[in-house]
């Protein structure tokens, strides 16, 4: 069990994250959201004692992360990839990792194992692929065999077999009963693991509900219409008090109606119909609907 | 306690599983014995033909570390680069997740370095002494002799205190090419330069290196205030201090 109280940190002038609270549950894939610079890392970095919070704390299991004398056997944590020394193999980081925490040395090579690097455990970090440094560094989360792990990021660099296998691993990890925390800026990636969602954007808590409840919150359903005639069909549906958009591509959007009844009233003024359909909203919509106010750096900010 | 002596061998650990160590340890000994054996070859050599007042004012004890005092550049570079490449590399974020504690961290970190380094010194400082005794024949002193051995003692002590300076200030600039920048130019010149100057010579005398060095003599310098006792002070004095800045700053800063 994690939990976020008031956490505020400031670098200069630059609020990455404000007075945020959540907790993190076992048992579940907790995904992590935001865009790029709303402050997740920072808030994982906190946990892990690494950032000092202006104010604020993150609990661990009721303590602060400082105060666990052999943590890596409490928490497993993968930050970025680049967090090992060059020169040092896989094998001499993991065994180092171990036995700071008082860790036996054969788990080296059982989660060397775990994670598919039993054959490259001499290689050393600088010349590691992206893939296989991330590949590393869950072998050092795994290394305590923790109850909680706080995964940054971590299908980057991943080749779409590695992005399975990660997946895999976390759904097992909470299944186990484990606390896992994912953090990613890609919606896509966390509808397919996350169980629950952490939402935040400029380092303040957009969204914290499961995954069905956060789509029907932050994303209507609406019918999708591809007609011959837009307008008269519009008018048709406005006069029958619908909601209704044009998209840019030309198709109708219905709002608050389902398919049968547009279709009825399609058929009732004779209007032909290319296609209609019930259109679920993505995750990544939702996503983009909650984040679009919070959204830090944007493509056509002006200059 | 527990969580220091297992930060103690996970540093030992890492120490040994990269490639610097070994060779910048492997450096520091053959620098060290090269010029051991040069100098010792060249005074022992020249001994015959000096003069009788140029005798007199030969300090064979000295002489006995001009190796030492070479050598203790790689042991320069080597500490800083296992401190600062800590930090170049992200690895330190790695390990302060596993050790967050800063201080034991940044103990560990030092006793292992030291423990290394006395280790490699007590053998190479005590190995080139006797060697350079020997090759000076007849002007040579013998580790009995008035002075010789708490010389022997203060050279290995030099080494690993000037190894911790070099971490502490490793890890207050967090830049290898900084504190490298730093440290072996003032070892390698400055201080030798302003040292044989008499006109500086009374300040210079401070310089970490020249303080711990003055330990080193056997016959005293002329213009200097520090003796073997209060020279081996300053050069505590500024190992203590870098030590400490380095940790403030650990402590202070986010990683």
């Amino acid at each position: 069990m994690i939990e976020v109280q008031s956490l505020t940190k400031r670098f200069g002038r630059t609020v990455a994250v404000n007075e945020l609270s959540f907790g993190v549950r076992p048992g579940r894939v907790t995904g992590f959201l935001g865009p790029n610079g709303a402050g997740k890392s920072t808030t994982i970095r906190a946990m892990l004692g690494l950032d000092r919070p202006d104010s604020g704390r993150v609990l661990i299991d009721g303590r602060r992360y400082g105060e666990i004398a052999f943590p890596l056997r409490t928490v497993g944590a993968l930050l970025d990839a680049r967090s090992m020394h060059g020169g040092r193999s896989i094998r001499g980081h993991l065994l180092a990792l171990a036995q700071s925490n008082r860790i036996p040395g054969r788990r080296v090579a059982e989660v060397l194992e775990i994670v598919g690097l039993d054959q490259a455990a001499g290689k050393r970090a600088k010349g590691l692929s992206l893939g296989m440094a991330q590949r590393a560094g869950i072998a050092a989360a795994l290394l305590g065999d923790p109850e909680i792990l706080l995964l940054d990021e971590p299908v980057n660099g991943l080749d779409p077999e590695g992005i399975r296998w990660i997946r895999g691993l976390m759904r097992q990890l909470a299944a186990e009963g484990r606390t896992v925390l994912v953090s990613s800026h890609l919606m896509s990636e966390m509808a397919q693991t996350a169980d629950h969602l952490v939402v935040i954007g400029q380092g303040s808590l957009l969204a914290d509900s499961s995954v069905d409840d956060f789509v029907a919150a932050n994303a209507q359903s609406y019918v999708l219409v591809r007609t011959p005639h837009p307008d008269q069909l519009s008018q048709a549906l406005s006069a029958a008090g619908i909601e209704v958009t044009v998209a840019p591509d030309g198709a109708l959007h219905v709002a608050g109606s389902t398919s049968a009844a547009v279709g009825e009233l399609a058929a009732s003024h004779g209007l032909t119909v290319y296609e209609i359909s019930s259109q679920v909203p993505s995750l990544e919509e939702a996503f983009m609907r909650l984040t679009a106010d919070a959204v830090e750096y944007r493509a056509n900010a002006e200059v | 306690m527990e969580t220091f002596r297992a930060a103690v061998l996970a540093e030992w650990t890492k120490l040994r599983t990269i490639r610097s160590t070994v060779w910048t340890l492997l450096f520091y000994v053959a620098a060290t014995m090269a010029v051991t054996v040069l100098a010792g070859l060249f005074v022992g050599g020249n001994y015959a033909k000096m003069s009788a007042a140029d005798k007199a004012a030969l300090d064979p004890i000295s002489i006995g570390f001009t190796g030492t005092r070479f050598g203790v550049l790689a042991l320069v570079v080597f500490g800083v680069l296992a401190m600062s490449s800590e930090f170049s590399s992200g690895a330190i974020r790695t390990f302060l997740v596993a050790v967050p504690r800063r201080g034991v961290f940044y103990a560990a970190k030092l006793l292992a370095a030291s423990l290394v380094t006395l280790a490699v010194c007590a053998a190479t400082v005590l190995v080139s002494f006797c060697v350079t005794q020997a090759l000076l024949g007849e002007a040579g002193v013998s580790l009995t002799d008035q002075g010789a051995a708490r010389a022997v003692v203060c050279g290995v002590l030099y080494a690993v205190l000037l190894l911790l300076f070099s971490m502490g200030l490793a890890a207050l600039l967090r830049s290898a090419a900084l504190t490298i920048g730093i440290l072996l130019p003032l070892f390698f010149m400055v201080s030798g330069i302003l040292l044989s100057l008499p006109g500086t010579r009374s300040v210079a005398q401070f310089l970490p290196d020249a303080a711990g060095g003055v330990a080193m003599d056997g016959k005293p310098m002329d213009g200097l205030l520090l003796t073997p006792l209060t020279g081996m002070a300053v050069l505590v004095a500024w190992a203590a201090a870098a030590v400490a800045a380095g940790y403030l700053a650990l402590r202070r800063r986010d990683a």
